[in-house]
């Protein structure tokens, strides 16, 4: 399946792109994604965290994913 | 009641105040967060402030139901700005009413240390000399 994934911060410098469009085994979940998405960018290893929303909401590494979800990558947040 | 807003313009810390204002109060509590000149010494230029906005809002949002909850607070007001923001300028506001003084001072700490740990808005510093994404590394 193919997902299309939103990038903000310094996600956004290592992707060197807003959005990046990745296939992924059918029923793949969050901590498969993650995994996939630290090997094709090591530079996600050097942050102190990394999350991903799913849908608007922050989601485990056990959550499915499906084509349609909106997925956003949440390098460690600093507003305020 | 709770007014939570993303905003590219200025804010402006009355609307939070008026907003939170209510008769069966008997304090408000007001945080305002600024743009500080410096980090660890080094002069700050700017900041820049970017949002994923529809769940900074929803995040925001269950930030003040929580406080709310806990500290049986009346009305809770949120304002974060984006954008490009100098010296100076103000990045948040929170204002909280509750019907005695000490809830307000904690709900009011609580909604700013939670909204620094879980909503996604992130902040660059730009420096003379270069810039970085606050908070980026460990």
């Amino acid at each position: 399946m193919k997902i299309e994934i939103l990038a903000f911060g310094i996600a956004k410098d290592i992707i060197k792109n807003r959005t990046l469009s990745i296939d992924l085994p059918d029923g793949s979940n969050v901590g498969f994604l993650k995994k996939e998405l630290t090997d094709r960018f090591p530079d996600f290893q050097k942050l102190k965290s990394i999350a991903i929303a799913v849908n608007e909401e922050y989601q485990t590494d056990e959550f499915n994913l499906s084509e349609k979800d909106e997925v956003v990558i949440i390098p460690p947040v600093s507003g305020g | 009641m709770i007014d939570i807003q993303l905003k590219e313009n200025k804010l402006i810390p009355q609307e939070c105040i008026d907003f939170v204002a209510a008769d069966n109060t008997g304090g408000s509590t007001v945080f305002i967060g600024t743009i500080r000149n410096n980090t660890k010494g080094k002069p700050v230029v700017r900041l820049e402030f970017e949002a994923y906005d529809p769940m900074a809002i929803s995040e925001m949002r269950k930030i003040a139901e929580q406080a709310k909850e806990k500290w049986n607070a009346e009305k809770i007001s949120i304002h974060h700005r984006i954008g490009i923001l100098g010296i100076g300028e103000i990045a948040v506001i929170i204002a909280v009413a509750t019907p005695h003084r000490k809830a307000a001072f904690e709900a009011c700490e609580y909604c700013i240390d939670t909204l620094k740990e879980t909503v996604p808005i992130w902040k660059k510093e730009i420096f003379e000399d270069g810039e970085v994404w606050v908070a980026a590394h460990p």
